[in-house]
This record gives structure tokens, C-alpha cells and sequence, in this order.
């Protein structure tokens, strides 16, 4: 389908239509935040920010979860059986996503939803009952990489549809088809419109590729030993203090744990965010630790997304280059000086 | 599509107390439902995730064998808050089973070839499983001679002992079942479970070794095969790491990049050299 | 500010290359504005990396208890006036000893938070900050701004009883005022003046963007335990949810387990990701200590522990 074009002052419609039948929710200016949240009205969307403060991830993967429930009563004729959660109700619409944010979901496609087995119920429940429009990055932070990590400021995997930002208006691209109907009346882009586009993003582009990188590409020619046993690993783990934070705020980041819960006569199975940098996250019943040290905890991180991810999916890189992780990291641990280090 | 995280609803038939120490109990499970049974399709070396409601969910090794029917066999070891909750429980309760889980022992490529078994402790579980799919009558003949190594501490702490004690009646498999040292009453093997390989001297032409223990064992165990001209790809182990989803998402039982919950757990040793020993 | 750095450096190099200590800790000049960070000097060579600035917001007294590398042998350490008391802290709770660590002393200019000056450029990317005298340089891709330091100092740096650190092996730069002004019951008091539901709408209010990171925790000297409370499996004291119960119940136990503990250094605010201001909770508990006790922790390396010792006079009005 041919580039369209939407005025900004006629946002209104074009989400009333998007909201038939789906919730919409977008980044928006939450108490001095950059935070995804209900959207009301198009006066409400940002159109100069550079991303949320965390990742939209939990809108498919969220913090808490419950999983399904039990009946708490043994001698209940359904009692002590699980019971799966109802699947998503209303279909959902996420605009003015970037798109590092959609490339992350791609990549997690790849984790939750394997084969027959490995197929994540709730991820993929979600997933396909969600709309992605983009909004490419025109004005990329000095901490983006994205670039360096197979993605880019207008970078459209993931997504239904990217949105340019012209200014007044914008380019509508049309992804995948399911957005068709959405898009079908909106007015045809000029030659003009796309020419701008294709300025916005080679400078986008620009911008990004003169920013600190990453270099992965002596990584995939390394055996996964050499790179565990590199000296720069208790100097990186050193600082670190072993919080979440960076997990929590990482786009791609899916470990979890699962935990049953109950109170009086009703039970539930959740599963909640978990992160490798906890020790608690590895240890054994014997209380044996596979992971006993700061240091294997830190490595475990970078390894997997850049070394262990890469190896068994084909060689996608297990970080998009949001950035978050290294504005967020309480003492400065920058994935880029890691990486980097590793690398070299 | 199913939802791979709900487990089958299982009713417990009946239990054991295994061991002296009274840590290890076993599990004999039915399924509530026909067709669970049916879709719990299973082979040797594969683990279930057991599911107690309001406790959570353990990851054991299968150690019956599909050759013996439906119903489902797990022996467990008393060491945390879930296995506590089971070893209370009793026939007639209801819990789950989420599985078949991992990767099997590779009883295809293993058929024409002589097998060695080596046990160590409680780790013998899935391999009840192969052996009683290994000297069940549709396989015993595609596979060559089977010696069966069985260790534990004392004789009390010996799993299985009605069943091993039938294989030691047979001809067609050697049984060698020790313990560390002498008791009062025993009159098998003594001895550590190395030490009855060195004894045996295992041959490695067209052999495969099944090695499943506690890590010390296996650090002890494989120098002897190696001085018998064993290579690492001839070398079978089964991994134990702490799991969740069990299906290889969740990312705490990794081990470099591989998932021992759906990876593994069975791995040769050839392979886990290549990997960080994070386990 | 650089003349303090430089003695740092100087303090550093001779300690190194006389093999008086293992390891340097002070912080390095960070990647991204305002985040300085943690580092460690091995070598005089390395000592060349420390830098001193506004914008060194850790508690370094945490790696004393955190380190994994050449646990053994003496470090020194680079501590202002509440890294100080989280030192003496340590050695009164057996932690450390007096003997294990070369303190470096360095009055505290304040540090600054972050949080502030992003809010004061909503929604902008802040690309640098420097300190220019007493106003910070403040720039951004179609912007620069001088923002008084004042202006954007951490709360608990206005409040701050003793910048100057309580102990020391060598002292660099001079001493400066005790205070920064401004009075620390004025951010206990608010809870004070609030109804108990109020209070408990404040609290909820007040960790609502929690993400149960644990930062907070592991930013804090105080916070060493090698089994949190959080973490304990058996039994499982708090559930791993994001339910409100499970956040207030994280926060409410950490603030208690700082009681008579905490030196108000604000690490924690300065590690959250997302800008819970968990020092509301502690503040109000250090109060009460003040007040019942006559204590303030970390102040010298004798008096006992409040809370860990008992004494026939204690006050107990509160037992109801």
C-alpha cells in the first residue's frame, strides 16, 4: 500500500476509528513522565519526546501476572485444579511507539513463541490482539544505539503501521495489513512528503551512528567460553550492585518467576518479572548457587543478550539500543563499554 | 491453541517411603482425564513440572517408563517448600503434572550399541525409566550389552530395590548395585560407584555411557572413562538446575545459551565442555 | 570543586604506590550527565580516573560490604560526611573494622538530583551538565541554561547535618559548614500533620511507580544482609507482586530496618529509576530515634546503638 497522509488536526477521527473496538494507549506526560497510559484525546500524545521512561513491554508481558486460579478447598469437587485465566477482552491499539520499543517485540516473539511447546499463552494472547503504530524517531537521544544493533530511528519490524512526524501531518506507512481498513480513507502522500520522510530519516540515522555504538561483530566468532573467561568481567561486575533495574527497564528482558498464591479459598499461580541479577534467581534447594557471584550474575546478562541470544536465534542481538538501561543504571554501567570491551 | 503452563490434574495412587532417611518418597500419579494421559507422551531421560496448588511447581525427572502404562512415577527429595508440601500429601489427593518437559536420553541412537549405566544416589530416577524401557521385550534386542551401575550410601539409601533386584535375575543385563561401605547384613558390592567401573572396565567400541549423579560423582567418574579411551560425545549426563516455566523462557536454569529445562537436561559431555559450568 | 579532585588523585597515588592500600574507592566521571560513578583504583595510574563533583550521589561506604574483588586486604575510601557515618555504621555493626579502611575525607558540596533539573527542562534530552562555580551549565541540543546549584540540590543535601565526615585518616580541602540550612523535621513532619488514612493515601501515593527493583536496597550501606527479607523463600515474609500490599509491605519493613540506622544520604533516591522519594518514610522514623533517644547514628564510633541495646531509662510512652 502506497504512503499516506494524516493531518494532525484530524487525529481525532483517525483514533475514534482506531479505538472501535480497542483500547488505545499511548506515551503520554504522566506527572513530569514520559509513561504509556489510557489515551483520551489526541491532545494528549507527545509528538516531541524521546521515549517512555520504561518500556511498554508489560503491556504484553506485565510486572504481575496471574496465570489461573484454583479453588483453595481439597474437597471441592473442582478443588486444587487450575483453571486458566480468561484471555485478553478487548483488543488493543499502542500508538507513538518507538521503534526500538516494536523491534524488542520481535525479538521476544522469538523467545515466548518457540514451537509447540514453547508458546507462550499469554504473550501471544496479547501479541495478537494488539495494534503497534510506530512513530519514528526524528530527534534521537545521545545515549541511542539503535542503529548499531540491527535496528534504527525509523526502523519498522514490529510494527502495523510506522508514523513520520512532518510536522502539521503525517507519513502514514502502512506495515503489515492489519491496519488496512484504518488507513484505506486517508488521502495519498505527496512526492514531496516522502522525500521529506527520507530526509528525517537519513538524518535520524545520522545522528545515531555518531553517537557511542556498540561493535558485535567478532562476537558471533567467538566460542562462548572465551568471551566468559575475558578479564573485563569482575572489573564491569565490580560497581554493580546487582539491583534490577536495568532488567526492569529493558525492552527485551523476559525473565520470570512463577509463584502460587492464596488467600482463604482462592488460590492463584503468578508469574511476576524476575531478573539474573538477583542471587535468588539461580540458587538451588541445597542451597548451591550456579551463579554464586556478583560477577557471573552481571556476565549472565550481556552474554545472553549478546552472545547467547545471537547464537540461537539466528544471530538477532538481544538489545534494540533504547538507551534506558544506561540512563537508568544507579552506578553508570553502560552496555556500550561492555559490549565494546567484549568486542575488541 | 493449549495453554502449555496449565498443568494435568493427577490423582495420587499411591506413595513410598523410599530411602532410611525418610527424604525420599515416591509418587505413583493417574491422570483425571483419558486424553491427558494420551497427550502426556513421554520418552526416557524427560521431566514433568509437579504442580501442588498453593505451594508452586518442582521440576523432577520422569522415573517410570512409558512401557509401563499410564500412570506416571516420581521420586522426590524432600529439600525445599514445594517437595515438603508433596511428601505430605497421600493417595487420593489431587494435584498436577505439566510435561512431558526436555529432551530424552537418546535411546534411537543409542539402539545397537552396549550401554553403560552409572547411578549415584537419587539420580538413579530416570534412569529406572531407561532401564525398564531398555530391557522391556519390543527393545532389549535393539540394543547390545547393558551394564547397570547402582550407588548409594548405605544400603538403606538404595531406591528401587524390588526392581533392580528382578535385573539382577536376568541374563541379559549386568547389575552391579554398591554401597559406600560395609553393613552389617549386605552382602553386594562396596564400594563407590567409580570405583566398580574401574573394576568393570567399560569398553568403548560402539558404546554409549549414561552418567547421572551428583557432581562430585561425575567429576570422579569421567577420568575413568577417559583412561579407557571414552570421548566426550560417548558421555551422557542429565543436568539439574532451578526451573520455572520449564519450556525455556523464563532464563534461570541457562546454561551459556542453552535451556537445560528444554535444551536439556540430557546433554553429552562434549557439549557441556563448550559451556560455562553454571550449574 | 577540580582542586579537590586533584587531591583525591594526588591522596590516591601516594596510597597506591606505597602499597598502603589495596584499592581506591572514589567515583569516575560518568557517560551520561550527572551520573558519576563508583570506581575503583588499583593502580597510581588508575588513581588518575577519580574525579570529586556534584554529581557524585552513591554511598561508596557500600562497596566496603559489596566487594567481591581483594575482599581482604585495605582499601581506601573517599567519604564525605554521611558516607562517614555509614562507615562508622559498619564498624559498629561488626561489618568492618577501623583498621580495614583509609578514609579520605571531603566536606560535602551537596549533590545535586537529577530529577530536579530534568524537571526544570520537561520533556527535553539533557546532553551535558557542568558545574561552573555555584551554577550548573545545562545543555541540550538547542539549549543551554545556568542553573543555580541551590536550586537543585538533593533534598537530604539542604537538610544534611554534617557534611563534614566524623572520621578520617587525611583530610582534602577545607572543612566548610556542618549544615546546608535547611531543617530535616520539616521533611519528617509532614506524616505528622496527615489523619492515619491520609497518611496511608500519602504512602500508597508515594511508591504508586515502585517497580520493586530493589535499588533502593542494594544502593544503601545499610542494607547488607546476605538474605533480604524480601528474598527469605521459607518463610516467604512478602509476596513478589506488584499488589500494593506486596510494594507498601517491601517499603515499609526496609524503612523500619533503617531505624537508628540511617544516615539520610540519600543513596536510595538517587538510585531509584523511576523517583520514589523513600527517604519520606526513613526520615520520619530517624525523627522519632532523635527524639526518643537523644541518637544520631554514625556521629562517633562509641555511643551504643539505640535499638540495640536496652537500657532501664528507655522511653516507652509508645507501648500501648
Amino acid at each position: 500500500m502506497a504512503e499516506k497522509i494524516l493531518a494532525k488536526d484530524q487525529l481525532d477521527q483517525f483514533l475514534g476509528k482506531l479505538a472501535e473496538g480497542r483500547e488505545v494507549f499511548a506515551p503520554q506526560d504522566v506527572e513530569g513522565k514520559v509513561a504509556w497510559a489510557p489515551l483520551e484525546a489526541a491532545a494528549d500524545l507527545l509528538w516531541d519526546f524521546s521515549n517512555s521512561d520504561m518500556s511498554p513491554k508489560d503491556y504484553f508481558f506485565p510486572q504481575t501476572e496471574c496465570m489461573m486460579r484454583f479453588v483453595n478447598k481439597a474437597d471441592d469437587e473442582m478443588g486444587m485444579i487450575m483453571q486458566a485465566e480468561p484471555e485478553l477482552n478487548t483488543p488493543r491499539a499502542l500508538i507513538n511507539m518507538r521503534p526500538c520499543d516494536a523491534k524488542a517485540f520481535q525479538v521476544l516473539d522469538l523467545i515466548f513463541m518457540q514451537d509447540e511447546m514453547t508458546d507462550d499463552f499469554y504473550w501471544r494472547d496479547k501479541r495478537e490482539k494488539s495494534l503497534l503504530v510506530g512513530l519514528a524517531c526524528n530527534d534521537p537521544c545521545p545515549t541511542c544505539f539503535c542503529t548499531s544493533v540491527g535496528c534504527g530511528p525509523h526502523h519498522e519490524t514490529g510494527l502495523d503501521v510506522l508514523l513520520v512526524d512532518l510536522g502539521d501531518k503525517l507519513l502514514v506507512k502502512a506495515v503489515s495489513d492489519k491496519a488496512a481498513e484504518l488507513l484505506a480513507e486517508l488521502p495519498e502522500a505527496e512526492q514531496a512528503d516522502l522525500d521529506q520522510a527520507a530526509e528525517l530519516k537519513k538524518a535520524a540515522e545520522d545522528m545515531v551512528e555518531a553517537n557511542v555504538g556498540v561493535a558485535t561483530d567478532q562476537l558471533e566468532g567467538r566460542e562462548v567460553m572465551e568471551l566468559y573467561e575475558a578479564a573485563l568481567w569482575p572489573r564491569v561486575a565490580e560497581s554493580c550492585l546487582n539491583c534490577g533495574t536495568c532488567t526492569y527497564c529493558c525492552p527485551t528482558c523476559h525473565c520470570f518467576d512463577i509463584q502460587d498464591e492464596v488467600q482463604g479459598d482462592e488460590g492463584r499461580r503468578v508469574r511476576n518479572w524476575d531478573n539474573c541479577m538477583s542471587w535468588l534467581f539461580t540458587v538451588h534447594g541445597t542451597g548451591h548457587n550456579p551463579r554464586g557471584s556478583k560477577t557471573h550474575r552481571v556476565r549472565q546478562r550481556f552474554m545472553h543478550k549478546f552472545k547467547y541470544i545471537p547464537d540461537k536465534r539466528g544471530g538477532e542481538i538481544g538489545c534494540v539500543g533504547c538507551g534506558r538501561c544506561v540512563q537508568l543504571c544507579p552506578v553508570n554501567i553502560d552496555v556500550r563499554s561492555v559490549v565494546n570491551d567484549m568486542n575488541a | 491453541m493449549r495453554n502449555t503452563y496449565i498443568p494435568y490434574p493427577v490423582r495420587i495412587k499411591e506413595t513410598q517411603v523410599e530411602t532410611e532417611d525418610k527424604m525420599l518418597k515416591s509418587f505413583w500419579l493417574e491422570f483425571l482425564n483419558a486424553d491427558d494421559a494420551k497427550a502426556f507422551d513421554y520418552t526416557p531421560g524427560q521431566f514433568a513440572e509437579l504442580s501442588v496448588s498453593g505451594y508452586g511447581e518442582i521440576p523432577i525427572g520422569i522415573a517410570s517408563s512409558p512401557t509401563e502404562g499410564e500412570d506416571l512415577l516420581f521420586t522426590v527429595n524432600k529439600v525445599g517448600h514445594v517437595t515438603n508440601r508433596l511428601h505430605n500429601m497421600r493417595a487420593g489427593d489431587v494435584m498436577g503434572v505439566r510435561g512431558p518437559l526436555g529432551n530424552s536420553y537418546p535411546l534411537e541412537e543409542m539402539k545397537g550399541k552396549n550401554i553403560v549405566i552409572v547411578a549415584g544416589g537419587f539420580a538413579v530416577t530416570t534412569l529406572r525409566s531407561t532401564m525398564n524401557w531398555l530391557l522391556h521385550p519390543d527393545h532389549r534386542g535393539d540394543y547390545g550389552d547393558i551394564d547397570f551401575v547402582y550407588g548409594a550410601r548405605t544400603p538403606g539409601m538404595l531406591l528401587y530395590t524390588d526392581e533392580w533386584s528382578q535385573w539382577q535375575k536376568r541374563d541379559d543385563v549386568k547389575v552391579h548395585i554398591t554401597v559406600d561401605q560395609e553393613f552389617p547384613g549386605w552382602d553386594g558390592l562396596v564400594g563407590f560407584g567409580v570405583d566398580i567401573v574401574k573394576q568393570i572396565k567399560p569398553q568403548p567400541d560402539n558404546a554409549v555411557a549414561l552418567i547421572c549423579g551428583p557432581p562430585i560423582m561425575i567429576r570422579f567418574t569421567w577420568p575413568v572413562f577417559e583412561e579407557l579411551g571414552w570421548t566426550t560425545e560417548q558421555v551422557i549426563l542429565s543436568l539439574e538446575n532451578r526451573m520455572k516455566c520449564g519450556i525455556g523462557i523464563c532464563g534461570r536454569c541457562n546454561v551459556g545459551g542453552e535451556y537445560v529445562c528444554k535444551d536439556g537436561p540430557v546433554f553429552t559431555k562434549a557439549e557441556l565442555d563448550k559451556l560455562p559450568a553454571e550449574y | 570543586m577540580e582542586a579537590i579532585a586533584q587531591g583525591i588523585r594526588e591522596a590516591a597515588k601516594k596510597l597506591l604506590s606505597q602499597g598502603a592500600v589495596d584499592c581506591v574507592i572514589g567515583f569516575a566521571q560518568g557517560t551520561v550527565p550527572m551520573r558519576d560513578y563508583p570506581y575503583f583504583a588499583y593502580t597510581p595510574e588508575e588513581a588518575d580516573n577519580l574525579t570529586w563533583s556534584r554529581f557524585c550521589c552513591n554511598n561508596l561506604s557500600n562497596f566496603l560490604v559489596r566487594r567481591e574483588m581483594g575482599e581482604a586486604g585495605k582499601v581506601a575510601i573517599v567519604a564525605q560526611g554521611c558516607v562517614s557515618r555509614n562507615i562508622v555504621g559498619l564498624i559498629k555493626e561488626n561489618q568492618i573494622t577501623r583498621e580495614q579502611v583509609h578514609i579520605i575525607g571531603v566536606a560535602s558540596p551537596g549533590m545535586v538530583d537529577r530529577g530536579k533539573v530534568q524537571a526544570l527542562f520537561p520533556l527535553k534530552t539533557i546532553t551535558e551538565v557542568t558545574e561552573d562555580g555555584e551554577d550548573l551549565v545545562v545543555k541540550g541540543k538547542d539549549f543551554e541554561e545556568r542553573v543555580p546549584t541551590k536550586k537543585v540540590l538533593r533534598q537530604n543535601c539542604y537538610t544534611c547535618v554534617q557534611r563534614n565526615p566524623v572520621i578520617v585518616d587525611e583530610m582534602i580541602g577545607e572543612e566548610s559548614e556542618a549544615t546546608h540550612g535547611g531543617n530535616i523535621d520539616k521533611v519528617a513532619a509532614p506524616w505528622e500533620k496527615l489523619m492515619p488514612e491520609e497518611r496511608w493515601e500519602a504512602f500508597s501515593e508515594s511508591i504508586k511507580d515502585c517497580i520493586r527493583c530493589y535499588a533502593c536496597r542494594d544502593a544503601c550501606p545499610l542494607c547488607y544482609c546476605h538474605v533480604c527479607f524480601v528474598d527469605e523463600a521459607r518463610p516467604q515474609w512478602c509476596g513478589k507482586t506488584q499488589d500494593e500490599a506486596d510494594v507498601a509491605t517491601f517499603h515499609i519493613l526496609r524503612a523500619f530496618h533503617c531505624a537508628g540506622r540511617c544516615t539520610d544520604c540519600g543513596a536510595c533516591e538517587s538510585a531509584c529509576p523511576v523517583g520514589i522519594k523513600m527517604r519520606g518514610f526513613t526520615s520520619k522514623i530517624e525523627k522519632d530515634i532523635r527524639e526518643l533517644y537523644g541518637y544520631a547514628p554514625g556521629m562517633d564510633l562509641e555511643e551504643e546503638p539505640p535499638l540495640s541495646v536496652y537500657k532501664p531509662n528507655d522511653p516507652q510512652e509508645f507501648i500501648k
